[in-house]
């Protein structure tokens, strides 16, 4: 068997794997956090929860009514997307105004809310979603095998955010969102109607955590807690990244996700920790983050 | 010098602390509900004081009890000895955490002191001192000063009763002071204090500091009185309920988190056989609050009383 450090290189490229998957959810979870703050200057502490949601919905959507992965990876994140929506409408709307801290506050709220309503219908004990047939398996790449399903994760994800950052660096609604996070009250007086754009936009946020969810689901087991343990280490992505870029975002999470495979193959006792050490040793070194801007 | 109104209030409220245990108030419940909102308080003297939002303070509180309960029962140090050093050791990690969290500001801070929370949180998992999941159990009170006992529930109340007076004091103290006046002119207007001539950076963290530390004295008596120091304590969701005790009373009000804890605290103590529900009607707390009453009770209290005042 061949070796790289020491370690056998199946278990190496394993555990690369599945940090490269993990980074994938960090990727599309900070993008959406990225995209969301831009444009609504809220941290959405629910994201994670919604995440949470969004993998819910397609196991249930499977056991209830039967509707598989594919219709599931559509449908949910819009279930998600207009949960979103009714949030934005009736409650983050009116703190816009104030302090950013209240919207920080409120979504912390949510994401108590949902993740409470979903322990009590479905316990803390994780239920399992069943992969569909076409991702049974694994490709056998000479050096490793490579489950398919993860590689679908990775492709799928990388598509996902590098079209959103298309949306929005290169096509007019972009521009028009881009415009707006300059300056609302100009684009507004352009005739675009912002107030729709900051409610469809926040949709669009967690419709993405929603999508996430989905792909999640066959990965890990759905329970109600996954989404509280994973937004604590997308805000240390986001910290390091810098809020401030759509790729930038992208990069670290993606980046993130492999260093922490990385240290469980060589030190799995900080494999937890080693997103947060790198934080800290960004904002040592550069406090505005790897992609900010000092505001 | 005549009382004021507030000191009389004080006094009225102080007497009724003390005779607490004997007019049918369980001293248990009521040396948690004084743990806690001496936390609270901590806290509010950022949040309310300095206008930084730390959603970390678990850390400080968690780390301070674990430390606490070890040295109490493990090498057997006495009460007021293993909260002092449980104090200085949850300053300590004040000083390091702050001195990272201060660089960034806003909605940056509370996402770097989470982070930094949930580091704390992973070493407790798998330090062994802290014994995982069973958390160090049965943690003896020990005598106070090596003489007086403290095994009895009253007599520890008052022990606890005194901590927190103590506690109480010191934040009194440092809002009133010249300190605490430069810490409310940044938290009314960062830019402004800074081309004032102050350090803006140093103030924030000395504030920082002496939060952690008081949190952290929190947490010790808390080990101590309830005599567990588990992972719960130093969770996230522990920085969110104290976030939520300071705001449904009052940010920035003095006596505001001792009402917020206190009610967070006798809901947690009569919803408990309900289980999820009590996260549900914490989460639903924070929305109400954040939408309909930001001041929260004391805050909106005050407001009511000095808009009458200026009617008459």
């Amino acid at each position: 068997m061949t070796e790289i450090f020491g370690v056998p290189i199946q278990a190496f490229m394993g555990q690369l794997t599945i940090g490269l998957v993990n980074g994938c959810f960090y990727a599309l979870l900070s993008l959406g956090l990225a995209v969301i703050f831009g444009m609504l200057n809220v941290v959405n502490f629910a994201h994670g929860a919604l995440y949470m949601v969004g993998a819910f919905f397609s196991w249930m959507l499977l056991k209830y009514a039967g509707i598989g992965y594919w219709w599931a990876l559509i449908l949910a994140p819009i279930g998600v997307a207009l949960i979103g929506i009714a949030i934005e409408r009736t409650m983050l709307r009116w703190l816009y105004q104030l302090d950013h801290l209240y919207g920080l506050l409120l979504t912390f709220g949510l994401a108590l809310i949902i993740e409470g309503i979903f322990r009590h219908h479905y316990g803390s004990s994780g239920q399992p979603y069943d992969l569909p047939e076409v991702f049974r398996g694994a490709f056998d790449l000479g050096f490793m095998f490579l489950p398919k399903y993860r590689a679908w994760v990775v492709v799928m994800s990388i598509v996902v955010c590098l079209a959103t950052w298309y949306i929005i660096e290169r096509t007019r609604l972009g521009a028009y969102l881009r415009a707006g996070t300059e300056n609302p009250k100009l684009v507004q007086a352009f005739g675009i109607n912002v107030p729709l754009m900051v409610t469809l936009t926040y949709g669009a946020g967690v419709g993405l955590a929603g999508l996430a969810g989905v792909m999640a689901a066959p990965v890990y087991l759905v329970n109600p807690t996954m989404g509280s343990s994973i937004i604590i280490v997308v805000f240390a992505v986001v910290v390091i990244g810098g809020m401030g870029s759509i790729l930038g975002s992208i990069i670290t999470g993606l980046a993130l996700g492999l260093i922490e495979g990385l240290t469980k193959v060589f030190y799995p006792e900080a494999s937890n920790t080693v997103v947060f050490i790198i934080m800290a040793i960004v904002l040592l070194l550069r406090p505005a983050g790897l992609f900010g801007r000092e505001k | 010098m005549s009382l004021s109104k507030t000191g009389v209030l004080y006094i009225a409220v102080l007497a009724l602390a003390c005779a607490a245990p004997f007019i049918g108030g369980y001293p248990l419940f009521l040396m948690k509900c004084l743990c806690f909102a001496l936390f609270a308080c901590a806290f509010n003297l950022l949040i309310g004081f300095t206008g930084l939002l730390s959603f970390g303070h678990a850390m400080f509180f968690g780390m301070a009890a674990y430390i606490a309960a070890h040295s109490a029962k493990v090498w057997g140090w006495t009460p007021e000895v293993a909260i002092i050093a449980a104090t200085l050791g949850s300053a300590a990690l004040g000083y390091v955490t702050g001195w990272l969290a201060v660089r960034r500001q806003g909605i940056y801070f509370a996402m770097i002191t989470l982070a930094l929370s949930q580091m704390v949180y992973f070493f407790c998992v798998q330090a062994p001192f802290t014994y995982a999941e069973d958390g160090i159990q049965s943690v003896p009170r020990g005598k106070l000063f090596g003489v007086i006992s403290l095994a009895d529930d009253r007599v520890m109340y008052y022990f606890v009763l005194a901590i927190f007076v103590f506690g109480y004091w010191m934040i009194h103290r440092i809002i009133h002071s010249p300190f605490g006046q430069v810490l409310k002119s940044i938290r009314e207007n960062e830019p402004r204090a800074l081309s004032l001539g102050y350090e803006v950076h140093k103030y924030k963290l000395l504030a920082f500091v002496l939060s952690a530390a008081l949190a952290g004295m929190a947490g010790a008596t808390k080990a101590l009185a309830l005599g567990l120091a588990t992972l719960t304590d130093v969770q996230w969701q522990m920085s969110g309920e104290v976030v939520l005790m300071t705001l449904l009373g009052g940010m920035g009000t003095i006596a505001g988190p001792v009402v917020g804890s206190t009610i967070i605290i006798a809901m947690q103590n009569y919803l408990s056989g309900f289980g999820s529900w009590v996260t549900i009607i914490m989460g639903a707390t924070f929305v109400v609050c954040v939408l309909a009453f930001r001041r929260g009770i004391v805050g909106e209290l005050q407001h009511f009383l000095k808009s009458r005042s200026n009617k008459a």
